[in-house]
């Protein structure tokens, strides 16, 4: 019996899901416990015995087991969930409370909770980034710092304020209140974006890690798509946003090297997640409600659809970006906006357009506004000024990911 | 072929899931590789951690554990070896010497004189 990828931190994150639920938010640290003993148990068990049939099943029990242990043993000295308490606290009730806890559905709703508890507004979106990756994707602090390419105390900082913050809410957030659920569902949406862009646009140089983000995003978005509460047409567009640009993920970082838009090799593009994301968009399309994430699906799939990048259709690109503003106007907007314009109607253009930006200011620390402005010099034949705009953001490349890039752009200028 | 028993003792698990699912794939290869080449007798068995200790003529009975933790015998395996420096070559694949483990590896007596 092989063990499928990542099972066990899946499997980490469902157990500390439910288990929670059980023992109460309060009890967060005591949940990681319990699942850190079950996978102690398998370790050891398994080693001798080969894997079980059912490694998730095999978990889960034990995990559930161990939950009765613990209830049974602590239920004077502790309070669990309160609202468990009267079931937990009778022998009557107990295991069959706990064995519902345990049932297929009540783990899927468990880590919908969990996700809706970690974007609480008092935490940062940060912090609320951060606690979802650990605590329901199972990535240790020096996963995470691994992944942010970020040090280890700051990363251990953020995580450990945030779960005082998370036990400190006494309880978890009820996901089967309409209302709530409506009104907590974009800060949700917004973490599981964030986390996206971690993988696609973040620093770690590591393949295997963009993409292990991306997918996380993409499996946890999905569970939203799960609940009818969740299935909204933003919800749609958010995961059809994911997919459309994971399914360029392996053209664009290669080797753990950036590869320019321009230079992607579009075969290496994942035809499965594509085809996903054109599905997922369809299905956004079903009401009145534009966001920004059905703009930023659109103009992904305007990429990902085009077959060669001459055939890109910078048009309609612009006229997303257009509408874009309108909803989420931001500097990087309207520059991703002016390079699709430049794209269109040239450098010259290009340029104007970075010129009329408002508070462009904002951009002179960002690497590459620096890097757009050195591709229009480079297309106007004025290559000493490409040069110095590219030595411009290398001076600002916050990781060797790009930094590497800029150096092989600024080459490209002699 | 003589037989070996190989104890293992230690060995951390680590705090990660990630980190527990890549030991216990190389446990997995390592165990298959050993099998394929006919060096396994018997896996073993896993042992818990804890336990009791019957002492002396009075045996007196006292809890468990007997040792630091880096010292309990977590398992055992029975092993086909040419002889102790081939089984203790073999030992060397062992995941647990990753993870600040050890294997102990001990002939097992022959019965002929």
């Amino acid at each position: 019996m092989e063990l499928s990828e990542h099972l066990f931190r899946h499997e980490a994150g469902r157990m500390v899901a439910t288990l929670t639920r059980i023992f109460g938010v309060h009890n967060l640290a005591l949940a990681e416990d319990v699942v850190q003993d079950a996978f102690c148990r398998a370790l050891e068990i398994w080693k001798f015995r080969g894997v079980p049939e059912n490694p998730s099943a095999w978990l889960m029990t034990t995990a559930k087991n161990r939950a009765l242990d613990v209830v049974r043993r602590e239920r004077t000295a502790r309070t669990f969930a309160p609202e468990l308490t009267r079931q937990l606290e009778s022998e009557w009730t107990l295991a069959h409370t706990v064995e519902e806890q345990f049932g297929a559905a009540a783990i899927k709703d468990d880590e919908l909770r969990m996700m809706f508890s970690c974007c609480s507004p008092r935490l940062s979106e940060e912090g609320q980034v951060a606690l979802i990756l650990h605590i329901l994707c199972g990535f240790s602090v020096d996963e995470i710092a691994g992944a942010f390419v970020s040090s280890h105390a700051a990363i251990e900082k953020r995580i450990t304020r945030s779960k005082k913050v998370l036990a400190d809410s006494k309880k978890l957030f009820d996901v089967s209140g309409c209302e709530d659920f409506s009104r907590r569902l974009p800060a949700v949406q917004r973490a599981l974006y964030l986390l996206f862009n971690e993988g696609y646009h973040g620093a770690s140089p590591e393949a295997a890690v963009r993409s292990e983000l991306c997918h996380e995003s993409i499996r946890l978005t999905s569970l939203l798509l799960q609940n009818p509460l969740g299935a909204k047409p933003s919800t749609y567009a958010l995961a059809a946003l994911m997919s459309l640009n994971a399914a360029r993920l392996p053209a664009r970082v290669v080797a753990g090297n950036l590869t320019a838009l321009a230079d992607q090799d579009r075969s290496q593009f994942d035809q499965r997640l594509a085809e996903q994301g054109q599905r997922l968009l369809e299905e956004a399309a079903s009401g009145p409600e534009l966001t920004d994430y059905h703009l930023e699906a659109a103009i992904a799939w305007a990429h990902t659809s085009a077959q060669r990048s001459e055939d890109t259709d910078w048009a309609t690109i612009v006229s997303l970006y257009d509408k874009l503003m309108a909803i989420r106007p931001s500097p990087i907007v309207a520059l991703n906006r002016a390079i699709a314009v430049a794209q269109r109607e040239g450098p010259q253009r290009g340029l104007e357009e970075i010129r009329a930006i408002q508070d462009v200011k904002r951009l002179e620390t960002y690497p590459f506004f620096h890097a757009a402005l050195g591709e229009f010099e480079i297309r106007r034949g004025h290559l000493q000024d490409a040069r110095h705009h590219f030595d411009a953001a290398l001076s600002l490349a916050r990781n060797p990911m790009e930094r590497n890039f800029f150096e092989q752009r600024i080459r490209s200028c002699k | 072929m003589n037989e070996f028993v190989f104890l293992y003792r230690g060995g951390e698990t680590g705090r990660s899931p990630e980190r527990a699912q890549q030991m216990m794939q190389k446990w997995m290869a390592w165990f298959k590789d050993l099998a394929e080449k006919g060096h396994v007798k018997d896996r073993g068995q896993p042992l818990e951690r804890t336990g009791k200790l019957v002492n002396g003529t009075r045996k007196t009975v006292t809890d468990g554990p007997f040792a630091e933790a880096k010292d309990v015998v977590g398992g055992f395996t029975l092993i086909l070896a040419k002889d102790l420096d081939e089984a203790a070559d073999l030992s060397k694949g062992c995941p647990i010497l990753e993870v600040d483990g050890q294997v102990e590896v001990r002939p097992v007596m022959k019965l002929n004189m």
